[in-house]
């Protein structure tokens, strides 16, 4: 028999973050802990038996046995919909985790730090971003490309972070709609964005891009065309587009 | 097509089968020859299986399927996996 790490976990607290993405806290019984960057999977059973799984980000630090991710409800979802609107506190949910070891910053990590997200591929990069403060001077930069002002994901936080978290720089690319005030016309990040934004070569980054598939798949290419080393980028696709 | 997935997300499904953490592991592929880092394979799925391939030739390099009471686990597409050890 293979062993079964399913663990139950309730919802605690649910928090909305724009008109289609929503965190939920969920307490699990004896939660090892976890790195920024790495996931849980989430286990749906229904009354008769038919059971889905999907795999979330965690999107903040270890807190005892609490388990923050953000769910971007998708339209067709089968299992997004019911998180993002249906689970009501003190429904129990089963998860498994923490998962992977590669798309992971550790804060005993030194060099510079780009972080490029697309759309809700901020969650894992936001819990990077949400243990550095207090443990580690590691310069970091965002790219955060939304299609709207209204579809960032932690928008005031991020707003506070860049004030206040020294070294951290946060920068936006709106895809469809830009503000009003704002120089750039919408439209899909470019390697004009990245050498605005991110860290050149020679400062041998480790670059961490999270998004639907095509746009990890674009920002990748670019950093290889400007001299990023293959083995400092890492990547996390989370299919779509 | 574009992959659904990436191999990121084949840690949980993989955590029922492997003792260590797999998707730092280093797939060579056994039609092109490309070492990948699991995490960087393109997946496909989620039903009725999740499907592996190589990012450089598109092989399928790792097929796992869960039923009722088995976890078929295929890596026939591979050369060799090489698995981080302890201490090493």
């Amino acid at each position: 028999m293979v062993r079964s790490a399913w663990r139950p976990a309730a919802l605690v607290d649910r928090r909305p973050e724009t008109a289609t993405a929503t965190t939920l806290v969920l307490q699990a019984q004896d939660w090892p802990g976890h790195l920024p960057g790495q996931h849980v999977d989430v286990r749906l059973t229904a009354e008769d038996g038919y059971q889905a799984s999907r795999s979330y980000s965690i999107a903040a630090p270890t807190d005892g046995d609490r388990i923050e991710v953000t769910v971007q409800r998708l339209e067709n979802g089968e299992v997004s919909p019911f998180l993002a609107d249906d689970l009501a506190v003190d429904d129990e949910v089963e998860l498994r985790g923490p998962l992977g070891g590669w798309f992971v910053w550790r804060p005993e990590q030194r060099e510079p730090v780009l972080l490029v997200a697309g759309g809700s591929g901020i969650v894992p990069l936001m819990s990077m971003i949400r243990v550095r403060a207090g443990t580690s001077r590691a310069p970091f930069r965002l790219i955060y490309s939304v299609r709207s002002p209204a579809d960032r994901i932690y928008a005031a936080e991020l707003r506070r972070r860049s004030a206040e978290d020294g070294g951290l720089d946060v920068a936006w690319v709106h895809t469809r709609v830009a503000p009003e005030n704002d120089p750039r016309p919408p439209g899909r990040l470019t390697p004009d964005d990245l050498a605005a934004h991110g860290w050149p070569p020679d400062f041998e980054p480790t670059v961490y891009v999270c998004g639907p598939t095509g746009f990890v798949e674009s920002v990748a290419a670019m950093l290889l065309a400007t001299g990023h080393d293959a083995t400092r980028i890492r990547t996390e696709r989370f299919g779509g587009a | 097509m574009t992959a659904t997935y990436d191999g990121n997300m084949l840690a949980g499904p993989l955590s029922d089968v492997f003792a260590v953490e797999v998707t730092t592991a280093t797939a060579c592929c056994g039609g092109c020859g490309r070492n990948s880092t699991v995490a960087e394979l393109a997946v496909y799925g989620p039903g009725p299986g999740l499907v592996a391939r190589c990012p450089g030739c598109d092989d399928v390099l790792l097929r796992v399927t869960r039923t009722a009471d088995s976890i078929w686990l295929d890596l026939a597409g591979m050369a060799s996996l090489r698995l981080p050890a302890a201490g090493g």
